[in-house]
């Protein structure tokens, strides 16, 4: 019985984590629309709601290209990368508050353990494989570069999302994402409950983690003024679908980490108690996908401001700027 | 570190409210989309399209076919054969009168050369057709081509 609730959990979470990215991709235009001055796709369906899934059917329908030259496995193996590394992120976000049935304490996280928050670091790295591999099987100059230029800048980028995360082990002393938000809640958010330095972080982890999701003005691995499409480039149908469907899941799973690890989670004052029953596990999910969407529309707000970095531009900015203050902080944090 | 101290990040903020704003106004009816198929773009007075020939109060043809359109015409897109006028009140009319739309060039010569203001550019502009015979309009059709 537990088993197959469990499985169920899976599924849910896989679902959820799967039915947002078709909504993102609709944000992304609308939004992109709006910005714009634009009205963005209105046709498919009401508001032009279904217009990703016209998108799929049409790249379903696409021709399956694949390079003569490429290395075949590591061809197929990238986009399937891509994609599944993302998702397994998602299985470390605690979505929810836990459930009690009868005897049973029904946790809405898929894998709860107590260094999720180190397990998820380890996943997150694999992201740079996807793209690497990517570029480089594709056997074409303009992939080699993208590939190239996306492994240095996650290398880079990701030096400050561990700073990130070792300041937040510093303030809350627990690795497990679960605890975090418990803390949080009893002690406050972390945005708010330490202020100068939370906030900083907070800022140097929005950023980092715009770099990690290759997001404008950080996009320069698929710069399409200067590499046609980076290091997919000679990715079509399906698997071109796979990289881009990654992406979004990836900017999901890292809006959940952040609304975790500084917003509080699923926790609202008032709003969600821990009593354990389905309706307030159902608040708590709601209050976690609203901080979710909010940061999502401060991603997307930032791509259609901003345009793109120079590539050596973004290097300083990690190596001389950012990777220095987040390491004083981090001392300075340690020795108060 | 200097450089990046002083430097203008802060000029992002007003970039940030600009394209916030210019999003608000969006939502709320602003946007510069005119949808299609459906909706046109309103044309101002004097936009040369398709040519029409004018009917007078009693619904005759207004050309009297003195030919000036067609010696004005740049393009020699238009061929008009004259016959005899049934009416007393002028020597000739056109028995075809034909436009070549594929040739027109859509000055409006012809409207200012017309003697008797029979003839006009209307704000008609969609121009597909199937065949290249459809594009040559004819006495009736010029006669007839209203929006």
């Amino acid at each position: 019985m537990n088993i197959v609730l469990e499985l169920v959990k899976v599924l849910f979470a896989f679902v959820l984590v799967m039915g947002i990215v078709p909504l993102l991709i609709w944000l992304e235009r609308k939004i992109s629309a709006w910005i714009q001055g634009r009205v963005g796709p209105n046709r498919v369906g009401p508001f032009g709601l279904l217009q990703p899934l016209a998108d799929v059917v049409k790249l379903l329908f696409k021709e399956d290209i694949v390079p003569t030259n490429a290395d075949k496995g590591m061809y197929f193996f990238a986009p399937l990368l891509a994609m599944v590394a993302p998702v397994i992120l998602f299985a470390f976000i605690p979505f929810g508050p836990d459930i009690v049935l009868a005897d049973y304490t029904f946790k809405l996280q898929v894998c709860d353990f107590g260094v999720s928050i180190l397990f998820f670091m380890a996943v997150l790295s694999t992201a740079v494989f996807a793209v690497a591999f990517g570029g480089w099987a594709s056997n074409n100059k303009y992939s080699l570069l993208g590939g190239i230029r996306a492994a240095s800048q996650l290398v880079s980028y990701e030096l400050i999302l561990s700073g990130s995360f070792l300041y937040i082990l510093l303030k809350w002393n627990t690795l497990s994402f679960r605890e975090l938000i418990e803390k949080q809640a009893a002690y406050g958010w972390t945005i708010v409950s330490d202020f100068p330095f939370s906030l900083l972080f907070f800022i140097l982890f929005f950023i980092a983690a715009l770099a990690e999701n290759k997001r404008a003005p950080f996009d320069l691995p698929e710069a399409e003024p200067e590499l046609v499409g980076g290091y997919h480039t000679e990715y079509s149908s399906m698997k071109f679908a796979m990289f881009f469907m990654g992406e979004y899941i990836a900017i999901t799973v890292m809006c959940f980490c952040m609304s975790v690890m500084f917003l509080g989670g699923y926790h609202f004052p008032g709003v969600v108690d821990v009593s354990g029953n389905f309706l307030n596990a159902l608040l708590g999910l709601a209050v976690i996908l609203a901080k979710v969407f909010i940061l999502i529309f401060i991603y997307m707000w930032i791509r259609w401001t901003l345009p793109r970095f120079r590539y050596d531009i973004l290097m300083r900015l990690s190596w001389h700027y950012l990777l220095p203050l987040t390491v004083i902080l981090i001392l300075v944090k340690a020795l108060i | 570190m200097k450089k990046f101290l002083t430097c203008t990040y802060l000029n992002l903020i007003p970039g940030f409210i600009l394209t916030f704003r210019r999003m608000v106004m969006t939502i709320f009816g602003g946007h510069f989309t005119i949808q299609y198929p459906e909706e046109h773009y309103p044309f101002r007075q004097g936009f040369r399209g398709e040519h029409r020939l004018k009917q007078d109060e009693l619904g005759r043809p207004k050309c009297v076919a003195c030919l000036m359109c067609q010696t004005a015409c740049p393009a020699n897109c238009i061929t008009i054969v004259a016959t005899e006028s049934p009416w007393p009140d002028r020597e000739k009319v056109p028995q075809s009168f034909q436009i070549d739309l594929l040739r027109c060039i859509y000055c409006g010569m012809c409207e200012e050369a017309c003697p008797c203001d029979a003839i006009e550019l209307t704000p008609k502009h969609m121009q597909a057709a199937y065949f290249r015979e459809d594009k040559v309009y004819d006495l009736t059709r010029l006669l007839h081509n209203t929006e």
